[in-house]
């Protein structure tokens, strides 16, 4: 950062005599312990960072003041001094009436917004009683199949006040349309409810791999969504832009950054060409980063993504209102990293990467139960979880002051090298025509799978650690399992039994037309939304809507890459 | 020739993390054995009727989603109805340690959880099938009950002439 620097020429003969005089010879005593350091990205780390470091880096047009452009520092000017993060849980297990108290539970101790985990039929739009779904029904998360499963899982929780955060995918829009329902019903108004909805369809082709229907129809869903929420449900945020799960999958920071990020341009691109204007619905563009291991790599990643979106948006897409530069974004830690080995080792994980979530200015967190690798978190395993982030926040003074790592000669530095690296991902993608074309070429999937292979390679190898797995694996304590939260099947008949209730009880006329009306809706062309919100007050279920639309779209089948 | 280990690894139920039977698919082949992977969200009958198509010594499950108390049952009862006894069935995932043992009762060879190494299932994998011990043999010249027998020591040549045929059927 120029103004406070001597002359590059200057620090560099400064450097290097450095070098000469104390780390050779020091070397020549001990050598280091590794020839090459990396982060858990294998991404080479240099042993000493300096002003030289920061050549070419402008204070002011790179890293500049929390709450100004560029917002590398963050998009608050008073960072967690004025507000916390949203401290968010991400729960749902068993049938809507078991979440609904698990939710009532995490509401009663002290959490601040709700996060819903749907199980994977509802993830795939099967309704419980599809034989597809047989073993699954609320093993992974809440099942949910038609509205009257929407009722009881909001049941008593007061819609204007709590935020609600949805991880749901493929059938995004039939869910928001149950929510909206709901919402309804509760008398809660459309202009007062927020929440988020993750809606990513993009990162389900490359990584989380949920899908029904082919991608250029699945971004049509995507864009009914943006039309109809900035019209009718303007404070709800329509998509959460999700890393995190491309992490998971195995990629490097920088690719999670990249593919992110280009992720978003894909939905501001489509709903630009689908006539919407760009302020009048980026700035309820949410993200969703992964906070992995390696510290500092995750901070900088975190700052190097709100400095490139708010760059992109204002120079690519011209976007006039400050708020659609400023990336806003949820964090959770990083589940890949949790260990089934000395699980109580993962409380330590947890806490360290929830620190880099909050140090990189996160809005919201969600610190993962140390008993995740095993089984859905038990109250008691999600409480801790919980406390871990209220520790941060009240005990260790981490958020005293705004963006406390801000001039380190390291930090800025891997911030501009995370950024450098995800921009040529960025250019590589854009020459291929955009995000869709990229992922029909098999591009970010075939990344992703080299760094997960690369990565198992280097921890068989020896050169990367994981305490518990191959290292310090010879401990007592090895056997000490945690209690777990074990959901049986009597969660798929108790399902089963209330879909036969419910199609043996309602007005099948209505259904019939409600879904007729929503597949020729959708062959030509209209805004999905209002019509699936018909359905959902006719208690279509869940499968029937997405069947519907399969009848227009098809379905997706993932090439051979 | 030597013929190589031959090996399906299938994932079944609805879950979409394919990151681990990938790094297997893909440990398994740069250690010389010849990969079939299934892709996503295989069906019990589909893994099988692949497993019979493809003539596989093993057929490795990646299981994620907590349903492999229903999924390994049935992928070993219908191995059972196609005749499939000499194919080993073995598996990797979120496996709780207690269903470990009850897997393993019903007829899984192996279970590896998180943190196995992927030099570890070569090794397992090399060890229950040396090549010379298999059953079957890939060259047309060979494939008969008496060669078959000859080259393998194990007798149940019907069997493996029957699953020839019938890969044969789907090719033509």
């Amino acid at each position: 950062m120029s103004t406070t620097r001597k002359p590059a020429s200057v620090r560099q003969e400064a450097d290097e005599r450095w070098r000469e005089e104390t780390l050779e010879p020091t070397l020549g005593k001990m050598p280091e312990r590794m020839e090459q350091f990396t982060t858990t990205s294998l991404y080479p780390i240099k042993g000493l960072y300096t002003p030289a470091d920061l050549e070419g880096i402008d204070f002011d047009a790179d890293v500049s003041y929390p709450g100004q452009f560029p917002y590398t520092r963050g998009i608050h000017a008073t960072g967690h001094r004025g507000r916390l993060w949203t401290m968010r849980q991400f729960a749902g297990f068993g049938s809507a009436f078991d979440t609904n108290k698990r939710f009532k539970y995490l509401l009663s101790q002290g959490q601040t917004g709700l996060s819903t985990a749907f199980d994977l039929p509802t993830l795939m739009g099967l309704d419980a009683d599809n034989p597809l779904s047989e073993g699954e029904v609320g093993k992974c998360g809440v099942a949910v199949s038609s509205l009257a499963d929407m009722e009881a899982l909001f049941d008593g929780i007061p819609l204007e006040d709590v935020t609600t955060s949805m991880t749901i995918n493929a059938p995004a829009s039939m869910i928001l349309a149950m929510y909206l329902v709901v919402a309804e019903k509760h008398g809660a108004s459309w202009k007062k409810i927020s929440g988020t909805l993750q809606n990513d369809i993009l990162k389900e082709f490359i990584a989380q791999k949920e899908w029904i229907y082919p991608p250029r129809p699945s971004m049509q869903l995507v864009i009914d969504t943006f039309k109809f929420c900035t019209d009718e449900v303007p404070r709800w945020n329509f998509v959460s832009v999700s890393g995190y799960h491309i992490r998971e999958a195995g990629s490097t920071a920088i690719q999670e950054l990249a593919f992110t990020l280009r992720d978003g341009i894909e939905y501001v691109q489509w709903a630009i060409d689908a006539g919407m204007d760009v302020d009048a619905f980026t700035p309820r563009i949410s993200f969703f980063f992964n906070a992995h291991n390696d510290f500092f790599e995750e901070i900088a990643k975190y700052r190097a993504a709100r400095r490139i979106w708010a760059r992109v948006m204002r120079d690519r897409f011209g976007a006039k209102d400050p708020r659609s530069w400023q990336l806003r974004f949820h964090t959770q830690t990083a589940g890949v990293t949790l260990t089934a080995q000395q699980p109580y080792n993962n409380v330590a994980r947890v806490a360290i990467q929830a620190l880099a979530g909050v140090l990189g200015g996160t809005q919201s967190l969600h610190t993962n139960s140390l008993d995740e690798t095993l089984a859905l978190p038990s109250e008691h395993a999600a409480t801790i979880a919980l406390r871990t982030q209220q520790i941060i926040a009240h005990e260790t003074g981490v958020t005293n002051t705004v963006d406390p790592l801000a001039g380190s000669y390291f930090i800025e530095k891997l911030t501009s090298e995370m950024e450098a690296g995800a921009l040529e991902y960025i250019r590589k993608i854009d020459e291929m025509g955009g995000m869709v074309e990229a992922i029909d070429l098999g591009f970010p999937q075939k990344e992703i799978h080299e760094s997960a292979y690369e990565f198992q390679r280097a921890m068989e190898r020896g050169e990367k650690l994981v305490v518990g797995v191959n290292a310090y694996t010879d401990v007592s304590d090895e056997n000490v399992q945690p209690p777990m939260l074990v959901i049986d099947h009597t969660t798929a008949e108790f399902q089963s039994r209330r879909l036969a209730d419910l199609r043996a009880t309602r007005d099948q006329d209505r259904v019939t037309q409600a879904l007729d009306l929503l597949e020729n809706g959708a062959a030509e062309g209209r805004n999905t939304m209002p019509l699936l919100i018909d359905c959902v007050r006719s208690y279509c279920t869940l499968g029937e809507m997405c069947d519907a639309l399969k009848e227009v779209y098809g379905e997706y089948q993932e090439p051979v890459f | 020739m030597q013929r190589k280990i031959r090996i399906l690894i299938a994932k079944p139920g609805l879950d979409g993390h394919d990151r681990g039977a990938k790094v297997i698919a893909r440990a398994l082949r740069d250690a010389g054995m010849e990969v079939i992977y299934t892709g996503l969200r295989q069906t019990p009958e589909q893994i099988v009727a692949a497993a019979v198509q493809e003539d596989v010594d093993c057929i490795g499950l990646s299981i994620l989603s907590g349903a492999h108390m229903t999924l390994f049952p049935r992928v070993l009862e219908l191995m059972r109805a196609q005749g499939l006894e000499d194919v080993i069935l073995f598996g990797g995932g979120i496996i709780p340690d207690e269903d470990v043992p009850k897997l393993k009762a019903l007829g899984v060879a192996e279970i590896f959880t998180p943190g196995a190494s992927t030099q570890a299932v070569i090794e397992y994998l090399r060890e229950l099938c040396p090549v010379g011990r298999l059953t079957r043999s890939r060259s047309i010249e060979s494939r008969t009950p008496s060669s078959s027998s000859r080259s393998t020591g194990r007798t149940d040549s019907t069997r493996s002439a029957s699953r020839h045929s019938r890969r044969s059927m789907t090719c033509s």
